[in-house]
């Protein structure tokens, strides 16, 4: 295993981040922590690298247990949301820093930090920088000397807590490829914060939802987007629409209509229930193609990129709905604010009992 | 297309709502000046009038006799002294207050405010009550052979209390801005303590620092009231140079006693000349923050 948590909890005063959190990671993975801010993963990620002290619990990295070891025997990377260069040390010292400070005795002869350096700046890209101060990179240039400093030790395992959310949106996506292609390369075993789920299932090989210090799913990007555990990791995942109600006899109903209950659901007699409804999985037309659909007027219409995001009130239903239409579909059918469409509820995720978001 | 049109016909109207009318300017920069003229160039300039009233001659004499070359050692002593065991108290309680959560920790720093709320004499008194011959500390000392008031410790001690929070308040802003985030990166990155600190703390706050103890020092040399009460004025023995003018002074002696004070002046100026030349390098610095 690359790293075993076992029963770590964690509290602040009354509040409690992290509770009785167990989680297995196998070496070489990229694992990403997702949760709203506030769920407890970078506090998470903080104990993980000594920088924060867990009430109870055990960690070990590497088969190694480094839960009472001091944070510079730990041997972790960690890459910091807002880069935390040496303001005043260049490029070249900040990578080197690592290993300078090492004893004596296992600290590598100058010529070869020089040379690990150089062939880390190479592998981020950032050779050209060796004698820059911090302050004259942009953001993902920072934060990719960052990483090489970080990998400079040969750490155990990588931690990189939030590290592309001070990015400006391009250079976000493609630092994220970026490091995946980088990951792909290096194989330590690495941990990613986020509260960004776009980033999550694009980069991580297996996601960890996690939600009020403690995880509510954890699979693969396929397996928690198609198969959602429950309400949160459902909502979590993506801009949802969400119809509260009853199940009744097989039948879920969505304010004044109704639809067939998933079939695991078709026994329940009576129950409480929320329905959930992803805004590309609403189909939308301008006849009736069948007697369960519901009909609207769009009352906003907002460009997204590819797609086209719009904003249906509806006949018998409270909250209007929110769809999300390709941009052909949206020219073919012609529609506009004002017009009244038909809306065809396809796929939808039923989750019974109480639950707050 | 219409629009550079429109963009073009209007910048006028613009000035006129963003800047004051310029009768206010006037009047505000006028002020300025007439204070500064009423309370530091007109102060000043008299000094120096005063202080070559008898001539170049009589002025080295003034500041060339055997008491103020005492008093000027003193002074000099003293704030050789007091400034790096202010540095060092300084940046101890800047790194402890921002680096550290502890409990007492407000009441701390605003505690540090203490000393330039408190009356220097006050200070100096609270010093005599604390270790003078009288009281059962003091005499204790004094039995051992220490003697504090009516000494030189007892001025360093007094100068360092009424001095101790200009470097720590020079410091904690600046730390408070810089966060924890570099010390804990050298953390992770297997630093030591003493690492941490002489390669990524001090260098970040070396400017401030520096700054601090160039106002630390400027009030040592300064300081009256404290100094005052705890030095017993002995003439070439307890005598820093703002207590030498006061006696000159107080005999009559005005020509010597303004000469002796040009010298404080001097001290004053070059201060502000250091301090205005690290000021201009702080800020082209800043931007590495």
């Amino acid at each position: 295993m690359g790293i075993e948590l076992q029963n770590i909890n964690k509290q602040f005063g009354e509040y409690k981040a992290i509770d009785n959190l167990s989680l297995n990671i196998p070496s070489g993975d990229l694992i990403a922590l997702l949760g709203p801010s506030g769920c407890g993963k970078t506090t998470l990620l903080r104990i993980i690298a000594g920088l924060e002290l867990a009430d109870s619990g055990k960690i070990i990295l590497e088969n190694k247990d480094t839960t009472n070891l001091p944070p510079r025997e730990k041997n972790v990377g960690f890459v910091f949301q807002h880069y935390a260069l040496f303001r005043r040390l260049t490029v070249f010292e900040n990578v080197a820093f690592g290993l300078k400070v090492l004893p004596f005795r296992e600290r590598p002869a100058r010529k070869e930090i020089r040379e690990r350096v150089e062939h880390l700046l190479k592998l981020v890209q950032m050779d050209w920088a060796l004698s820059r101060f911090p302050s004259q990179l942009s953001g993902g240039q920072r934060q990719r000397v960052a990483l090489a400093r970080a990998l400079a030790v040969n750490p155990r395992v990588l931690l990189l807590d939030e590290p592309f959310s001070a990015l400006d949106a391009k250079v976000r996506q493609e630092l994220r490829r970026w490091l995946r292609k980088l990951h792909d390369e290096i194989h330590v075993t690495s941990i990613f914060v986020t509260h960004d789920q776009e980033e999550a299932l694009e980069l991580a090989d297996k996601i960890v939802v996690i939600n009020k210090g403690r995880i509510e799913q954890q699979g693969t990007p396929q397996e928690v987007y198609d198969h959602p555990a429950n309400a949160f990791v459902y909502n979590f995942l993506g801009n949802v629409n969400v119809f509260h109600g009853r199940i009744h006899n097989g039948k879920v109903s969505l304010g004044a209509h109704s639809v067939d209950a998933p079939d695991e659901l078709k026994n329940v007699e009576e129950k409480t229930s929320q329905t959930f409804v992803r805004p590309h999985e609403i189909g939308i037309s301008r006849i009736r193609s069948n007697q369960n659909d519901l009909e609207g007027t769009i009352r906003e219409v907002r460009l997204q990129g590819g797609q086209i995001g719009l904003n249906i009130e509806c006949q018998g239903l409270d909250n209007p709905i929110e769809a999300e239409v390709p941009r052909e579909l949206f020219v073919n059918l012609q529609l506009a604010k004002g017009v009244q469409v038909f809306v065809t509820i396809n796929r939808v995720r039923v989750f019974t009992g109480d639950y707050e978001i | 297309m219409p629009q550079p049109e429109i963009s073009q016909s209007n910048p006028p109207l613009v000035k006129k709502r963003i800047s004051d009318p310029r009768s206010i300017q006037i009047l505000l920069i006028g002020l300025t000046y007439l204070f500064f003229i009423g309370f530091i160039f007109l102060p000043l300039g008299l000094v120096f009038s005063q202080a070559f009233g008898k001539g170049w001659k009589f002025y080295l004499e003034a500041i060339r006799e055997p008491y103020a070359i005492e008093a000027v050692k003193l002074t000099l002593l003293t704030v050789a002294i007091v400034v790096p065991i202010n540095a060092v108290f300084g940046v101890t309680a800047a790194w402890a207050i921002t680096k550290f959560n502890f409990r007492g920790k407000s009441t701390l720093k605003s505690l540090l405010d203490l000393p330039f709320a408190v009356s220097p004499v006050i200070a100096g008194l609270i010093f005599v009550l604390l270790v003078g011959s009288r009281t059962p500390f003091g005499s204790w000392l004094g039995e051992h052979g220490i003697k504090i008031i009516f000494s030189t410790p007892g001025i360093i001690i007094a100068t360092i209390f009424v001095t101790f929070p200009f470097i720590a308040r020079e410091l904690i802003p600046l730390m408070e801005a810089q966060g924890r985030d570099e010390e804990e990166a050298a953390l992770t990155l297997g630093a030591k303590g003493w690492q941490i600190f002489s390669k990524i703390t001090l260098p970040n706050i070396r400017w401030g620092l520096l700054y601090g103890m160039i106002l630390c020092g400027a009030r040592s040399i300064g300081e009256f009231g404290a100094v005052s009460v705890v030095s017993g004025h002995i003439r070439g023995q307890t005598n820093t140079i703002p207590l030498h003018v006061e006696i000159l002074y107080s005999e009559y002696n005005f020509t010597a006693s303004f000469a002796v004070a040009s010298l404080l002046v001097f001290l004053a100026l070059l201060t502000v000349v250091i301090k205005s030349g690290m000021e201009k390098h702080f800020q082209k610095n800043s931007f590495h923050h």
